[in-house]
């Protein structure tokens, strides 16, 4: 059987009564946008992950794959985002299968929505849906809760209200194709700057009818300056406290060899690795 | 977008009929954290204060050209971290306290005493205390350089290095290893003898400092925008100056140092 695993509630429960503090998740407090054009649609994001003020990973990818002509942005806990977009991405790609037919963004969006209300808010993945179908372009905002909305431009995660003033001061109506790009990663960018949650690169996605450009790193306004000094330690800086030479014949005993010759390929020259005696 | 106001758990429709028969707790919330980070580091016959200039509250930046380190007066600088509006009330007093005392006695307050009047003001508020780190930085009655450090209520105690704020706790270890010398032993003794710390150039400890300020950026959300670094340095010897002017400078700054002030740009995410 699928689904989540609850046997450790009680007990978890249990040690939070008693004072132990919950575990951190790391979230993605962040910045992600998307902008409907004529001919497609484009989604950004930018690309900080925190866990509470520290910054976990500097260029983290928050552009999840759904199908080839959907693509999904994802704001809130990292981990639920990374889920549900994967499970949806499987079980679209079954429902496509079985009916024959291309997966619409409409289908996406319902099966996102019914499994995050499902969970009443406890997953919290925020998303940005988007894709190109025999419909036509869509756009779409999923919330936690199992909410959403579509419009022509969208933005979430902390930094979306700066992205939105953005597109609430620049957006028109039948925007083009690189009107729409620039528009979505000058959105980003306000996140970047004036949101903490936010930072380092902006990745964009453009989806049309024919094919779905992941411009991974479109922008990378915040490129670290080179170090002062070298850190480098001095040999000797640290003291050797135990000394082992292994010659390089005895190595067999240690690890698995495999030869490899000129041409790559390799031919296994196997010594089951032993336990040291 | 998505309303969340219409959930009836998030806002409570206000109620005009039960309060006025019901107690009500009223709270008054008199402290705001405003992120940043300063560190303070002591030589020979130079210190080295300093300290990025983001005011941050919460996921918003309020400023980003907030100074942290403050001219006190007589040769002393003192650098705050916490609270932005306490830290430049202490500031603001520290400095007039310093002037009062120039007054009253005819002569430049020391490092040693101002660490100790510091500690006075911040225990006179023992129970409503100053929501701020201060680091105290000057040189001494010999010409040596000087940080004294404090927790919000008056603790003190003079130090070599230290780091205050957010990033306090990403900057302290690298300080540790690289000012102190910590964990570092004489190539060739094999662990015997450990690595003194002390005598470093005023020039290497700058780019340690910037070193530290560009890495804590990279790594906390509430440091950024700009650096901020004061210097205190020794005076130039008497004779070399014939300016009546630079004189006139130097009794204006000098208990027994002379402050330089460099601004620089840190990443702005």
């Amino acid at each position: 059987m699928g689904g989540f695993d609850f046997s450790n509630h009680t007990r978890n429960a249990a040690l939070m009564a008693a004072g132990m503090p919950a575990p951190k998740a790391t979230s993605t407090g962040t910045t992600i946008v998307g902008c409907l054009f004529d001919g497609g649609v484009v989604i950004a994001a930018d690309t900080r992950a925190t866990s509470g003020p520290i910054v976990a990973d500097k260029n983290c990818e928050k552009l999840h794959y759904i199908s080839p002509q959907i693509w999904c942005a994802g704001a809130g806990t990292a981990a639920d985002t990374e889920f549900t977009t994967a499970i949806t991405s499987s079980n679209l790609e079954l429902h496509s299968l079985s009916t024959g037919r291309k997966p619409r963004v409409v289908t996406c969006m319902t099966m996102l929505k019914q499994h995050l209300f499902k969970y009443q808010g406890h997953i919290g993945a925020y998303l940005v849906v988007a894709g190109c179908d025999p419909t036509g372009s869509h756009l779409y905002t999923v919330h936690a809760h199992g909410s959403t909305d579509r419009l022509p431009y969208v933005t979430m995660g902390s930094g979306s209200l700066a992205a939105m003033s953005v597109f609430e001061t620049q957006w028109k109506k039948g925007i083009d194709r690189d009107g729409a790009v620039k528009l979505c990663s000058d959105a980003i960018l306000a996140g970047i700057f004036n949101d903490l949650g936010s930072g380092s690169n902006c990745d964009v996605c453009v989806i049309t009818p024919d094919k779905a450009t992941l411009m991974r790193n479109y922008i990378t306004p915040n490129v670290r300056v080179p170090k002062e000094l070298n850190y480098k330690f001095a040999k000797g800086t640290t003291a050797v406290l135990q000394e082992k030479i292994i010659k390089k014949d005895e190595l067999r005993r240690y690890i698995t060899v495999t030869e490899v010759d000129a041409k790559g390929e390799t031919t296994l020259t196997t010594d089951v690795m032993q336990v040291d005696a | 977008m998505a309303s969340q106001y219409m959930l009836p758990h998030v806002q409570q429709p206000p109620s005009f009929h039960s309060t006025a028969s019901q107690p009500r707790q009223h709270q008054w919330s008199p402290y705001t954290e405003n992120g940043g980070v300063i560190l303070g580091i002591a030589g020979k016959d130079y210190v080295i204060i300093a300290g990025d200039t983001r005011s941050s509250e919460g996921y918003s930046i309020n400023t980003r050209t907030a100074r942290k380190i403050f001219d006190v007066g007589s040769g002393i600088v003192l650098g705050v971290v916490g609270m932005s509006a306490d830290g430049e009330e202490l500031a603001r007093k520290v400095a007039r306290r310093i002037d009062d005392y120039k007054r009253n006695h005819d002569k430049h307050i020391t490092v040693n005493a101002a660490a100790v009047m510091l500690s006075r003001i911040l225990y006179a508020k023992r129970f409503f205390p100053y929501y701020c780190q201060p680091l105290l930085g000057g040189l001494d009655e010999d010409g040596v350089g000087a940080i004294y450090t404090y927790d919000y209520v008056g603790s003190f105690e003079r130090e070599a290095s230290r780091a205050f704020g957010a990033a306090a706790s990403l900057i302290t270890p690298f300080l540790d290893n690289q000012i102190n010398l910590k964990n570092q032993f004489v190539p060739g003794t094999n662990g015997d003898e450990p690595r003194k710390p002390g005598d470093l150039p005023m020039d290497r400890v700058e780019k340690i400092v910037k070193d530290a300020f560009t890495s804590a950026v990279e790594r906390h959300i509430e440091v950024g925008d700009g650096l901020q670094l004061v210097r205190v340095t020794r005076p130039p010897p008497r004779e070399a100056m014939e300016d009546e002017e630079e004189v006139d400078e130097r009794e204006k700054t000098a208990g027994g140092g002379v402050l330089t002030e460099v601004m620089s740009e840190l990443k702005k995410d």
